[in-house]
């Protein structure tokens, strides 16, 4: 062997995205903690283990001196909060600081969360839906999977195949296999075909197979979308 | 310029075979030269729906592995001299075939004949993907029934998806023969109807081939029915589905039911005996 090679495992670099929440003190500090603390006693685990990004650009420039921001940051860490970014502030306020390896947050698009946990926990809100245009019959076991938006089929959907859309799902033809809309968007979505035939149709979760629906529609052109809790099935025109 | 055509279907039992042997010999007898090759590797039956299995040597197997030279496998109808056959073996399984090996044979075959007509066997696994892979056109073989329209619907989806011509965005012509149609039972509805058929499959309708007992014999003496039987029905429509396939305009009439009832009973009642 003339080149010495070691079998070194190789090195796998992927990207991940995480839901962080975002942390934005205010000044003075003493009474934007004492509101934190008093949320933290209302709410148990509002934090839990989730990672913090601590948004910085309320603090004062210059006169309350770089102590503002680190006193900021120790008071997060001090209530047990997983701060992993900064945002909004000179990483130079931070240098030399136990702080200074933290990295600055300047990606990603903020949401505002509501209520406790649970509603923390939720994903993102989707982007705006594009859409997905098939236009051929779509066979016994074949799957449309669509999550960005909406689909629409020109042509028959056939029993045994499946059309599972983020949004709403549109057959210019007969639906005879499964029709799952709204995985994304929820309630909102809906489907609508020429004739309907399908084995099963969902929104958002709730689904109906063809027996829960009577023969007056069977054939028919269809709406089909969710009203709270119930599926409602419609003939269009 | 020759041309691979598959006879497939996902369902077994619909007529695949018959239909592989019988167009196969119609269109050897319109004056092309045609080779049937059998893909069932495991589950051969087409040597003796064309009357050939005493002649077997070599098969498919032995010359997509090298064992054997195409012209030592290749067995010469002793009625049409146009018309040869490729058969499996009875030996071996599926995954004896491969792609590499399939595609050479494919090619070579092409070299010596006008029409290579690709008989699959049921299913949708390797034996059935090999068959349709190198297809420039498919011929799906649907009996008028539920089950069978969903599983050519499959197969048509695979046909879009999983053939070389496909995966090039090539066309690839599929056209739909229906087979053991039983004028008397779609007269009196519980039969589905050529136009349901149709409607759900969304492809050209290539021949209807009435329910006969003339197939059955001419499947059982081991010859074609289109030789067999040159009059009836069924040669009749597969000889004008092979005459469609040579681009011919021949328009498509449904079997009719001809007899009165009383001879349609007894008549059933000997063909089940």
């Amino acid at each position: 062997m003339s080149v010495e090679t070691l079998a070194l495992p190789t090195i796998l670099i992927r990207g991940r995205s995480v839901m962080a929440l975002v942390v934005a003190p205010e000044w003075p500090l003493e009474e934007w903690l004492a509101a934190l603390d008093q949320q933290m006693r209302r709410t148990a685990g509002l934090f839990g283990h989730r990672p913090v990004v601590a948004h910085l650009g309320a603090a004062p420039e210059g006169g309350a001196g770089p102590e503002s921001v680190l006193d900021a940051l120790d008071a997060l860490a001090a209530r047990d909060l997983r701060v992993i970014g900064v945002d909004g502030v000179d990483p130079a306020r931070l240098a030399g600081t136990r702080w200074a390896r933290l990295p600055t947050i300047a990606q990603g698009r903020e949401t505002v969360l509501q209520g406790g946990p649970a509603a923390a926990a939720r994903p993102q809100p989707p982007p705006p839906p594009s859409s997905l245009l098939v236009d051929r019959p779509v066979r016994s076991g074949q799957a449309i999977v669509f999550e960005h938006g909406d689909v629409t089929i020109i042509g028959p959907v056939a029993s045994g195949a499946e059309v599972i859309a983020g949004g709403s799902i549109h057959v210019y033809g007969a639906l005879r296999g499964r029709a799952i809309a709204g995985v994304m968007t929820g309630g909102e979505a809906r489907i609508f075909c020429r004739k309907m035939e399908a084995e099963l149709v969902a929104v958002d979760g709730l689904y109906r197979m063809a027996e829960h629906w009577g023969p007056d529609l069977h054939g028919r052109a269809v709406q089909i979308r969710r009203d709270q809790k119930t599926l409602l099935l419609s003939a269009l025109i | 310029m020759s041309r691979v055509m598959v006879v497939t279907s996902g369902k077994g039992g619909v007529g695949k075979t018959t239909s592989s042997a019988s167009l196969g010999a119609a269109l050897a007898q319109a004056g092309q030269t045609v080779v049937v090759v059998d893909f069932d590797v495991g589950l051969r039956n087409l040597d003796l729906v064309m009357g050939a299995e005493r002649r077997v040597v070599y098969d498919l197997v032995n010359v997509v592995q090298g064992d054997a030279k195409l012209p030592q496998a290749l067995i010469r109808d002793k009625r049409i001299d146009t018309l040869s056959l490729l058969p499996a073996s009875q030996t071996r399984d599926k995954d004896a075939l491969t792609e590499e090996g399939v595609g050479r044979v494919i090619d070579d075959l092409r070299e010596k004949f006008d029409w290579i007509v690709c008989d699959s066997p049921a299913g949708i696994d390797k034996g059935a993907t090999l068959a349709m892979r190198f297809a420039d056109l498919a011929v799906v073989v649907t009996n008028p029934e539920v089950s069978s329209v969903r599983d050519s619907d499959r197969i048509i989806g695979m046909l879009d998806s999983k053939t070389r011509r496909a995966e090039r965005g090539e066309k690839l012509e599929k056209h739909l023969l229906l087979t053991r149609y039983d004028a008397a039972r779609a007269a009196r509805g519980d039969m589905m109807k050529v136009e349901d058929v149709l409607e759900i499959l969304a492809i050209p309708l290539l021949g209807i081939i009435a329910e006969s007992p003339d197939v059955l014999t001419a499947s059982n003496v081991g010859c074609p029915i289109t030789l067999h039987n040159p009059a009836s029905a069924a040669a009749r429509a597969y000889t004008e589905a092979a005459r469609r396939l040579l681009g011919e305009t021949i328009a498509i009439t449904a079997p009719m039911e001809r007899r009165g009832l009383m001879s349609r009973l007894f008549g059933r009642k000997a063909v089940v005996a």
